[in-house]
Order: C-alpha cells, then structure tokens, then sequence
C-alpha cells in the first residue's frame, strides 16, 4: 500500500507529462504483478464495490476523529474530498502496515459479507494502521471515488514502456469487463490475451472538435486551409445519444457503451438485431430514442439511462434504436487497418440484409460537393435533432482514442442567454474552498427565476474575482450554498432545452457552461424566461423523470 | 455598562481611553504594531509602536515613520492604560499586544503560531480577561507536522534537484518564511540565492543585529551555472514570471500551510508543496486560547464562524468580529479587485499566507 500511496502522492505533484510516466514506469517496476493489475483496474475506473455505505464510513470516522458532526460537515466544505477529510481528521495512526495493495482490495471485498459490527471493527482498525497519504489512498478505494488525474494514455505508455508493447494493443487489452482477480498480468502481457474474452470492445476512436479548444466557429475558409479537398471527406450528422460498441462473438452479444459500462441488458430492443448479425461483427454507433423513424431529443433516453428495472411505460415511450456508423470487425477479422470507405461498404452491406431496419439503422452520408455548402447544411442540425457534423478522412483507418487529424466534430454553436448569478456553492477537488459553483437567473417579470447551475467555462483568475464577490455580497448561507447579491452577468451557453416540471422555471438546461462574463451587462439588462422559452422545441414532451 | 476597553472601529481596533489603535488600517495618530506584515503595518499613521526587531523591516517598508520600539516585557503608558508586547512566534519581531487599564486586561494577539521556529522569539501565553485572536487556520483539518521534518524533506528535495543538475526553487514571503526557511536549510548541499525582494528584508533584519545565514543578491551578472547548483528564495509574487523562468529547468518548491489540502496544492500547480506556516494550527489555536484562561474571546480573520461555534460549545464565550486583517477566505482574492485587470503574474500573489503577506511581496 505505501508503494501505491506513494505513487498517488507522486503523481500529485507533478504536472509534467514526462516526470509521469516516469513515477508510472517506476510504479510498475517494484511492486508485484498482482498490484499491477490492480493499480490498473483502479487507474482505469475499474474499483471494487463500495462494501460498507457510506453513511456508515462516516460516521465511524466523525466518532473516531472526536468532533462534533457539525464541525466534520464545515471541514468537508473546506476540504472538497470526503476520503481525505476523514484521513486529516482522524488521529495518527499507531502502526504500520506491510500488507499490499491486493491484499487490502482483497479485504475490502471480503469485509462486503461481514456483520456491521465486523465491518466497523475491520474498519477502524485498518484506519489506524495507515499513515495519513494510505490513509487517503484507502478511503478512495473504499467510498469508491477513486479518481486520478493521469489519463489512461499515460498509464498505458508507462506500460508500454515497461513492456515493449505497442500502446495501440495494450489500450485494447484492457477493455471490457476484466477485474484485476481474474485476468493477469501475464495474460495481459501475453500475445494472445487479447482474444480470450469474446466481450471486449475496441477501443473507441474519438473525435476532435474542429474548432480546437475556442468557442470560436471555423469558416469554410478555414476548414479548407485545414482540411484541404471537401471531396476526401465524408460528413454524416452528429447524434446527440449513448455512444455504443456492439459486438457479436460465438452466438453471444455484447453493447458497451462509451464509458466502458456493459449495457447489454438495458436495451433489450437491440438484441434481435445483434443476434441476427453474423458471427465476428462489431459495430460502433449510436443508441437514441427514436419515434416514428426520427431520433428525439437526448433528454428522452435520459428518462431511461440510469433505471435499474426498464418497465413497459418506460420501453413504450422511449423505445431505442440505433444509428450505426462504422464497422470494426467482420467475419471475426479486425479490420480497423481498412479505410473509411472500405469499412463504410461493409456496413451497408450488413445493414442491407437486416429484418430490423428501424432499429439497426445507418447514418445518412451528407452529400455535398463544397465546404461552404457543407456549412450551409449544418445551419440544419438543430431540425435533424443532431449537434452538428462529423466529418472523417475517407482514407482513414481507425484509431484508437481521442487523435487529431481523421475524424473532426463540427459541431453547432451553443444556444445562449445572459444571466444573472443568484446562489454559489462552493467546488471540489483543486477548486476546493473556493466559490466555483454557480446558479443562475433570469427575469420572470420583476423576479428572478433560476434555471441553470454551471460550474464550468471561467479562468481561473475569473474564478478567483467570482469568489471574492461571493465572499463580500452573501445575503443568505444555507449550508454549504450562499445566496449572493444578484449583480454579476454571464453568458450561459447550453446544447438544447426542454419542458421539465422538476425546475421552478420549468425548463432543464441540457450541458450549460458559462461563456463569458458580461462585464457590459447590468443586472437588469438579463435576458427574460420569455426569451429561454422561446427556444424550446415545440414536439419535446416535458421531463418528468426523477433519477437523472 | 461601561465601555469596553478595547473596541472594533472603522479604521482599526481602538482604545478610547487610550486614545491608540492597534494594527490600524487607516490613518489614525498613534498606531502600535503587532508586526511589519502590509496588512498590520499600514503607511500613514502619524506614530507608531512595536518591538525592536521590527524597526528596521518598518522603515524599509513604510519609510520615514515616526516610530519607536520597544522590549519584551517592557510597558509603555498612554493616558493611564499599560501597553505591553509579548513574543507572537509569528514571525521575528511579532508581538502579542496587552493592554491594561484598572485591572482589566486584554491580549491582541497579531499572527501567531506556537511552535518554536528557531528564528522568531517563540509564543508565550499570556493571561487575560479578553483575548483577540487570529484564526486563519481554524479548522481541525490543519494539524503541522514539526518543523524538522518539513525541513528534512526540503533538503532532501534541494539533494536530489541538484544530483539531477536542475535548480531549486523555494518560494515564501519576504518576511518571516524566507528566513525560517534559509536558517533551517542544509548549506552543506549548496549556495542560498535571494530574489531582491527577501535580500532587501534580510538587509533590514540584519541592520536590525538578526543573524542570518549567508545568502547571494542574484543580480545580471549572477551566473546561471553558479545558481543551478544552489537554492533560490524566491516571494510567491515572482512565480510565473519572466525572472524565475530564466533559471529552467527547475523544480519549485512553496511552503504554507494552506499544502495541507490536496485542492490548494493542485491549484497552487508547485512541484512540491510544503505544509509549512507561520500560523497556529487547530491544536496550537485551542491551546493557546486556553492557556489565557480569558473570559471572553473575539475572533479576527480565519474560519472565524465555526471556530466561534466550537469554541462556544467547549465553553468559551467567543465571537467573531469584522477586521481587515487577511484571512483564509481572502486568500484565493487577494489583490484582486473587480474593477482592476489583474495580469497573470499580479494573480500569483495568491500565493501569500494572509492577506497582507502576500500583498507585500510585491514591494
């Protein structure tokens, strides 16, 4: 465990790419095999069940670092990580512990079957025979918010490095649904590995916004400067759904979604289809709702992603199907080294014969002979219930991860209004203790109504004014939240809208960011809840969900 | 009910009887000083008093001032009511202030910490009926390791820079980190190099007859190689600038307290994170509450609510009171005003402890 801590404290410390890999590499070289693949499961989000709840953690420790309840909540505020507020809060510990990192993820897969007195008991004494950085190391794992701020690209050049293998093979390996007690490092290291699990995805190829990182919309011009010829392109709608693999090996199927999540069973519509495909297929794609041949707005699926149990109502007004845009293996063969169109012929082959044509459908080629005529279509997104287009190099193979150069998103420019901030809440993580947090309003009549919580799109030196402001004009603190003296105006961008009767406004917001701050704009010139509702689709049905 | 002796005002906190304030922030007449820190010291009062050892850092600071200074111990009357100072441990030269006035006694305690740094004459408690303390690191999730082992990792941090060939880079304010931090360095290992600023309040310090280990002004002509082979004092304001980032490749180190969060290290983006302050932590602020065995207690600047609220429900009467002095929440804004643009190298003065640590490194 003093390895891994260690490696974590390590890692924390340093921002640059190369010292990275370098404690990574390190990482890999002195501790045991078993550890690395734990370590691997945990970097690439692959935790053990929470085994004990997380009432109960916490309360355990608020008894074991004796201070009033109030006082632990106040310090969870400053500190933004309940895993590290316990580990400061607790006494230093009063042994040492040799055992590895296996051993206690062992433990606490173990403990998950125990009584609660046996629980608190393990726990407590665990605790105390963890340094302060083990300690914080441990409850990560154990309230299972481990998180790291490596990138899993790194993790695998480490191990590549270490290895000798190809970055590209090891990314794929460690797909799927593995966990560090059954698959092993030899088995990952070994030439084969790859093959032995009939449920692993490829690795998703991702695509680059063409705008870079500016909000700031690319010309015609521009996009021939970058691109070059229109005609080695070829542009296809860019759905707004659950990115998804779908494989079919040895009669069994398999649909992952981007999150490298296992959601065969949450969309039973699918599985005929899948099943009907010939053995050795793997698609990638996109799952929407869908009625009546056209794709509905994402926040349909949202009403069913989430649900532990898919019920009649819920399979009957937010039926699925998919849009499928790329083939990565056929006839058991990998044929990611094909090029775009190549790949593109086999999977209108596939899709050609299906009995389940409006469920397994193809995204439409955007015929168009020019990048101005292109633009010009694009202006259509929002009508098609698309967020833009895709454009991929027709030459292209397909790669592994996010990679500039084949496959660009160019996507439709936000939605806005400007807003007048009312509540802050303050951050987590690196913008702990800091007002990062934001609720925003706009006029209904002499009122403000909120309607949207953003928490992203400031710089930092924004943010630390935003904070200040917060600080000196706090009218009102509940808890954690602050009222703030309504004053300050941002622009606040957002992808769609729609009717909700869970919000006040009665509209939800879908991914609003703020995107500037409007200085130039005094609070009452805000924009109005008449001019937000304006922008509401008229087809939408109104989101009544619960669980989103 | 009769006035108290000492009260919150405007411009400071003020003795009517006594006609001084202490540690005021607008002009007043007469002004005694818990310490030189820009925002306990500020320019324009027409007297001041403080401790000897903060003489000369005032003058360089503040300039032509009419100041005069004092002893520990030693007691200095203004119509009829008794000041005394006493060791604050914040940093060299900081006092506790106590002033009396018919038996009824009351402590300003400045910035204090009350582990012994080796440098500033160490905290001493002090009996009182009312005590007005600091709380910047009020919180029970700040606890300091001691000092010698921070020191430890700091020169074994400074080893490996050098046997890597890379420059060290140790960030802290002008006065008081800079030379806690260059009297506890290992000058076996190398050189001490200053960034003008912590030279010219070292100068002072020494004028002052505090002796200080030897240090090197960096200048033009310095040479680069000479420098890589040592360690750089540098303020937190000189972070991110063109300055510093002549000395690259190097790794920098900042030293505060508020390393203890894993949220503020990231933020601060240092290569390594010092938990080092010259603050009381959770334990030493209860402590040395306790240890005045005062009736009643007013809290400055810190997480002064819930530390109120705790010290109230373990049996002391406090309560927070608003001052100017720089504190926890300022720390992410100070310098900051809506109004101004704030350059990208003015920003990094967040990297101050208070308020006013912060704002001084720019002098």
């Amino acid at each position: 465990m003093k390895n891994f801590a260690n490696l974590f404290l390590s890692l924390d410390e340093t921002n640059k790419t190369n010292e990275k890999v370098r404690i990574l590499k390190d990482y890999f070289n002195c501790v045991p095999d078993s550890d690395k693949m734990q370590m691997l499961a945990l970097f690439t989000g692959r935790r053990p069940k929470r085994p004990i709840n997380a009432t109960l953690v916490r309360n355990w420790a608020i008894e074991m670092s004796n201070i009033p309840p109030w006082l632990f909540e106040e310090s969870y505020h400053v500190v933004g990580d309940l895993a590290e507020t316990m580990s400061l809060l607790m006494p230093e510990s009063t042994g040492g512990s040799s055992k590895t990192l296996s051993e206690w993820v062992a433990e606490i897969n173990e403990i998950a079957t125990k009584t609660e007195e046996e629980r608190k008991l393990w726990l407590t004494e665990s605790w105390m025979m963890l340094d302060r950085q083990e300690r914080f190391v441990f409850n990560k794992i154990l309230t299972g918010s481990f998180r790291v701020g490596v990138s899993q690209n790194l993790v695998i050049k480490a191990l590549s490095d270490v290895t000798g293998i190809e970055p590209a093979t090891l990314t794929h390996r460690v797909m799927g649904s593995w966990m560090p007690e059954t698959y092993s490092y030899t088995q990952l290291i070994e030439a084969r590995g790859a093959a032995d699990d009939i449920s692993r995805p490829y690795p998703f190829f991702l695509a680059y916004p063409i705008q870079e990182t500016s909000e700031k919309q690319k010309s015609a011009a521009e996009l021939q400067d970058a691109l070059g010829d229109a005609a080695d392109w070829q542009a296809e709608w860019k759905w707004d759904g659950i990115r998804a693999q779908m494989i079919k090996r040895e009669g069994k199927i398999f649909i992952w979604s981007r999150g490298e999540d296992l959601s065969t069973d949450k969309f039973p519509e699918l599985h005929p289809f899948l099943n009907a495909l010939p053995d050795g297929t793997v698609l990638d794609g996109e799952i929407l709702s869908f009625a009546n041949g056209r794709p509905l707005p994402f926040n349909v699926l949202q009403t069913r992603i989430g649900r532990k149990n898919l019920s009649k109502k819920i399979l009957e007004e937010s039926p699925v199907a998919v849009i499928a845009y790329d083939c990565l293996e056929y006839n058991g063969e990998d044929i990611r080294y094909k090029t775009q169109s190549e790949r593109r012929e086999i999977l209108e082959q596939l899709q050609a014969v299906t009995e389940w044509p409006q469920i397994f459908n193809i995204s439409t080629l955007i015929k168009f002979g020019s990048w101005e005529e292109l633009e010009a279509i694009r202006g259509q997104s929002r009508e098609m219930i698309a967020e833009g287009i895709m454009l991929k190099r027709k030459n292209a193979t397909y790669q592994v991860g996010r990679r500039r150069g084949d496959w660009w998103k160019w996507k439709i420019d936000p939605l806005s209004v400007d807003a007048v901030m009312v509540y802050a809440q303050k951050g987590h993580g690196r913008r702990a203790d800091l007002y990062t947090d934001y609720t925003f309003a706009v006029w209904d009549g002499d009122k403000l109504v909120p309607f949207a919580k953003a928490y992203s799109g400031l710089t930092d030196q924004e943010i630390n004014k935003v904070d200040y402001f917060v600080k000196r004009n706090t009218l009102e603190k509940f808890g954690p939240v602050r009222t703030v003296k309504p004053e300050l105006v941002f622009e606040i961008g957002f992808e769609g809208i729609n009717k909700s009767t869970r919000h006040k406004s009665g509209i939800a917001l879908r991914f609003p960011r703020i995107l500037r701050w409007r200085h130039d704009k005094k609070k009452e010139e805000a924009d109005t809840l008449e001019t937000l509702k304006a922008f509401l689709e008229p087809s939408a049905p109104a989101d009544n969900s619960t669980d989103v | 009910m009769a006035k108290p002796l000492l009260e919150f005002t405007d411009c400071g906190i003020y003795c009517e009887t006594g006609r001084f304030y202490i540690d005021p922030w607008k002009p007043v007449d007469d002004a005694v000083i818990t310490h030189a820190h820009a925002d306990h010291a500020y320019w324009g009062h027409k007297s001041y008093l403080a401790h000897h050892l903060s003489k000369e850092v005032l003058y360089y600071r503040l300039g032509d001032i009419n100041l005069q200074t004092i002893e520990y111990g030693e007691t200095v009357t203004k119509n009829g009511v008794e000041i005394c100072l006493f060791p604050a441990g914040h940093v060299i030269g900081s006092a506790q202030v106590r002033v009396s006035y018919k038996g009824e006694v009351w402590v300003v305690s400045g910035d204090y910490k009350t582990e012994d740094d080796g440098i500033s004459t160490p905290f001493e408690p002090v009996r009182c009926h009312h005590f007005i303390s600091e709380c910047t690191f009020g919180m029970p999730v700040y606890q300091w390791k001691p000092q010698a082992e921070i020191f430890t990792d700091i020169n074994n941090w400074w080893r490996n820079n050098k046997e890597q060939g890379i420059a060290t880079v140790i960030a802290g304010y002008s006065l008081g980190k800079a030379q806690r931090i260059l009297q506890h360095l290992d000058l076996s290992i190398g050189p001490v190099f200053t960034h003008g600023v912590i030279e010219n309040t070292n100068e002072a310090l020494r004028r002052n007859g505090v002796t200080l280990n030897p240090t090197t002004r960096i200048t033009y002509e310095t040479p680069k190689e000479e420098i890589r082979k040592g360690i750089i004092l540098a303020p937190p304001s000189a972070i991110g600038t063109p300055w510093i980032r002549k000395f690259a490749p190097f790794s920098f180190g900042y030293c505060s307290g508020w390393m203890a969060l894993r949220g503020a290290k990231r933020r601060r983006a240092a290569d390594r994170g010092f938990v080092l302050s010259d603050h009381a932590d959770w334990d030493g602020l209860v402590s040395a509450i306790d240890a005045t065995g005062c009736e009643k207690v007013y809290l400055t600047h810190g997480y002064t609510a819930s530390f109120a609220r705790y010290l109230n429900e373990i049996g002391f009467d406090a309560r927070e009171v608003h001052t100017l002095f720089g504190d926890d929440e300022d720390i992410n804004a100070q310098d900051v005003d809506l109004k101004d643009t704030v350059t990208s190298e003015e920003s990094t003065l967040s990297f101050g402890e208070g308020r006013g640590e912060a704002e001084e490194a720019s002098l």
